[in-house]
């Protein structure tokens, strides 16, 4: 730049000596331009970073946490035993622990309301996020957290209870979902009852599939024949290549209001 | 080029223009992780995680 500058300065004569600078070329200001617009162009580039990685995730936990606090029946105390202080909760006993079959029909909710909370022992003694309908990216998944594919099953349903949510970024509901083992809990409340599910399998597939999240997963147009969980989230971390995918099957089932699911307590080995 | 050309547009004296471009730094700030970020993840498809096209 500097001798451009001057290389323009000198071809300029007629210039008192005083101040030689003051018209710069035509080159010299193509280059400053083009330098404060690299500038600019790194700054937002900059700021894309900060927001996706450090600004999303304070907004969208913000988000969660008060969409579970506006749920009034919303279980939110610690989980895992070892955290608890003082009386440990009340357990559901065994003969209110229903089987699948008795699962109760429940309609799947409008767009955008939050309808359950999802809790797993594995991610954690406060984990404890909303399920809200729709897999909208801007309305529930990068705000609320985890949605529901709207026509897949309810919770505890015949066929498959299908969610997805962030692995990374927005709150990152299933920041750990790699580390779900076969047999991990995976515990859904509703206003009615408790659902707990146990981990049967994990698969990492490519963006189209679909069939993953079908009534029977992995056999769409078959019959529904039993009580499936699935989740669905991206992999690998920082990327949408592809998706990391866990199911499980329904377990029991328990109304509310005897007690908290015993999975709840139980730290995961 | 562009930033002097900004510097001299402000009115009013140094510490007035210095303002004036803190508080439209912090308004561009806001009306890019506000409005323009989101938009770009959503509609480039950074991040997705579900499956099918609803992502």
């Amino acid at each position: 730049m500097e001798t451009v500058a001057e290389h323009s300065a000198s071809a300029d004569a007629a210039q008192p000596e005083a101040a030689p600078r003051k018209q710069p070329g035509a080159g010299s200001r193509i280059v400053a331009l083009l330098g404060e617009l690299m500038i600019i162009v790194g700054a937002l580039l900059g700021l894309y970073v900060v927001w996706q990685l450090f600004y999303t995730d304070i907004e969208a936990n913000s988000v969660q946490a008060q969409a579970v606090e506006e749920l009034p029946w919303a279980y939110t105390a610690p989980i895992t035993a070892g955290t608890v202080t003082g009386d440990e909760p009340q357990t559901i006993p065994d003969n209110l622990k229903l089987a699948p079959d008795t699962v109760p029909d429940i309609k799947e909710p409008k767009f955008g309301t939050t309808f359950a909370t999802f809790y797993v022992p594995r991610w954690g003694e406060d984990y404890v996020k909303p399920i809200s309908e729709g897999v909208d990216r801007h309305k529930i998944l990068d705000k609320l957290g985890i949605g529901h594919y709207p026509h897949t099953g309810m919770p505890g349903e015949l066929g498959n209870f299908a969610i997805s949510a962030h692995r990374t970024t927005y709150g990152k509901p299933f920041h750990r979902i790699a580390e779900l083992k076969k047999g991990d809990h995976l515990i859904v409340q509703t206003e009615d009852a408790w659902y707990v599910y146990r981990v049967t399998s994990h698969e990492i597939v490519r963006p189209t599939a679909v069939k993953v999240i079908a009534p029977v997963p992995n056999e769409p147009g078959a019959e529904p024949d039993d009580h499936y969980i699935t989740l669905t989230s991206c992999h690998p971390m920082y990327s949408a290549a592809e998706r990391y995918v866990v199911h499980g099957v329904l377990e029991y089932w328990s109304p509310t209001g005897n007690g908290i699911p015993q999975e709840l307590m139980e730290v995961p080995s | 080029m562009i930033f002097p050309a900004i510097w001299s547009i402000l009115p009013g004296p140094r510490w007035v223009r210095a303002l004036i471009l803190v508080a439209a730094l912090a308004a561009i700030v806001w009306l890019l992780f506000q409005y323009v970020f989101p938009w770009v993840s959503v509609t480039f498809g950074i991040q997705d995680q579900s499956v099918g096209g609803q992502g």
